[in-house]
């Protein structure tokens, strides 16, 4: 019986994977943005930012989701379910990648972009060649297991019906009633998934600071 | 107005699922912890499976096969008792994972120097060690506490009726979802304020003065 499943639960799986990269390809990009508003010069921008950051992580993920599908028609703004989920999820990709990469900016030495202004760097050229690259060692791990998160909040778009892997595995346990088994088999496609990248995670996070030790 | 307080309705029960489950993980975080730094291969090699089985199948997965998945004879879970073991065991999972890296902080000295003055490993653990790492730990486990918050929203998909269980209903009998959605998400930050606020207190006051 796993394997008439297989089909049905790998393409759920494929989905899943396809929200997460959405997100992930969107969100953290959007994040530095965030994060470069949160560090802006001027006081209005930085409020701003931090406001809308703070919203990001403070609503659940489930909220969000449920916000974009059911919530903005009602504003006139009407998204199928696959693209709300991505949207939705992008959005608080967006809201705590901001957050670290903004740990991982503020982690690197202040001396650095001075010495790159002295050596004739612009302000931009020091942020992106000097300033950045430093910051994503810092920032790779605490991101990488941000990544497992979001990979695992797909499961979410069940409630918004996107037919990822989740939802193939309830319609699958409705119709033959074998609940357990189907969900121990999409349990283990998403832990498949998320416990090696985990390992990596703690592997890396001893190799970066290994100087510190 | 009215679909606020309706909205409202729901935070009992949301604190109630999300203090319970918390609790639960606390307490069965600990045993876990002693396995995970067990010099017996076999059990910390199983916990550790088991550890990171907990973490790395989502919660809605786990939520739906102690509530679809499990009936023992007559025996199935009700939604919110589904929810309390499922975020519970979750969170055991966890707070085993901060606690570890808590007593990871306390520097090795004092385990050479209480030996040297002649504690066994269970006392220097229970009395020396455990004090002073549940010190380091409790920031981190109250910003835990926060994402379970966050977290126990999940248990409208079983079927609870709390938060955004409550909003659904709202947001489809009302003109205006989205502003029942705001409304959902004002109520949760405004709940995460304060324990937002103690974690950064704690982390001040405690953390600090043990590890610095």
């Amino acid at each position: 019986m796993i394997i008439e499943w297989l089909p049905a639960l790998a393409s759920g799986l494929l989905l899943s994977l396809q929200i997460a990269g959405m997100a992930l390809l969107i969100g953290v990009p959007l994040g530095l943005v965030f994060a470069s508003l949160v560090m802006s010069r001027w006081k209005a921008v930085r409020i701003a930012a931090i406001i809308v950051v703070e919203i990001g992580r403070g609503a659940p993920a489930l909220v969000v989701l449920q916000l974009v599908y059911y919530g903005l028609p009602s504003a006139g703004i009407t998204f199928d379910s696959m693209t709300s989920a991505w949207v939705a999820l992008s959005l608080t990709t967006a809201a705590f990648t901001s957050e670290i990469l903004r740990a991982g900016i503020q982690s690197v030495h202040v001396g650095q972009p001075e010495a790159a202004h002295a050596l004739g760097f612009t302000a931009l050229d020091s942020f992106w060649f000097i300033v950045l690259p430093q910051a994503m060692r810092i920032a790779l791990p605490p991101l990488l297991g941000f990544a497992i998160q979001i990979f695992q909040a797909t499961s979410l778009a069940f409630t918004i019906a996107v037919p990822e892997l989740l939802s193939r595995a309830y319609s699958i346990g409705s119709s033959s009633f074998r609940y357990l088994e189907v969900l121990a088999v999409a349990g283990l496609l998403y832990a498949v998934i998320s416990i090696p990248i985990g390992w990596f995670v703690a592997r890396l996070e001893k190799r970066l600071s290994a100087h510190l030790a | 107005m009215d679909g606020f307080l309706a909205i409202l309705v729901g935070v009992p029960l949301t604190l109630y699922i999300a203090a319970s489950s918390f609790l639960i993980g606390a307490v069965v975080a600990v045993p876990l912890v002693l396995a995970l730094r067990s010099k017996v291969t076999v059990l910390r090699v199983i916990v550790r499976g088991l550890v990171d089985l907990l973490r790395g199948v989502p919660i809605v997965v786990w939520l739906f096969i102690l509530y679809y998945g499990i009936s023992i004879g007559t025996f199935r879970f009700d939604s919110v008792s589904a929810a309390i073991v499922g975020l519970g065991l979750i969170a055991a999972a966890y707070l085993a994972e901060v606690y570890r890296g808590a007593i990871l902080s306390i520097p090795e000295g004092q385990w050479e120097a209480s030996n040297a003055l002649g504690f066994s490993r269970v006392s220097t653990f229970s009395l020396i060690i455990a004090p002073q790492a549940l010190r380091v730990a409790l920031p981190s486990a109250t910003t835990f506490g926060i994402a379970l918050l966050k977290d126990s929203s999940i248990a409208s998909v079983i079927g609870v009726t709390e938060i955004v269980f409550l909003t659904q209903a709202e947001a489809r009998s009302n003109q205006s979802g989205l502003e029942m959605y705001i409304i959902a998400a004002v109520v949760y930050i405004a709940l995460s304020f304060p324990l937002g606020l103690l974690s950064r207190w704690l982390d001040a006051r405690f953390r600090k003065a043990v590890v610095a």
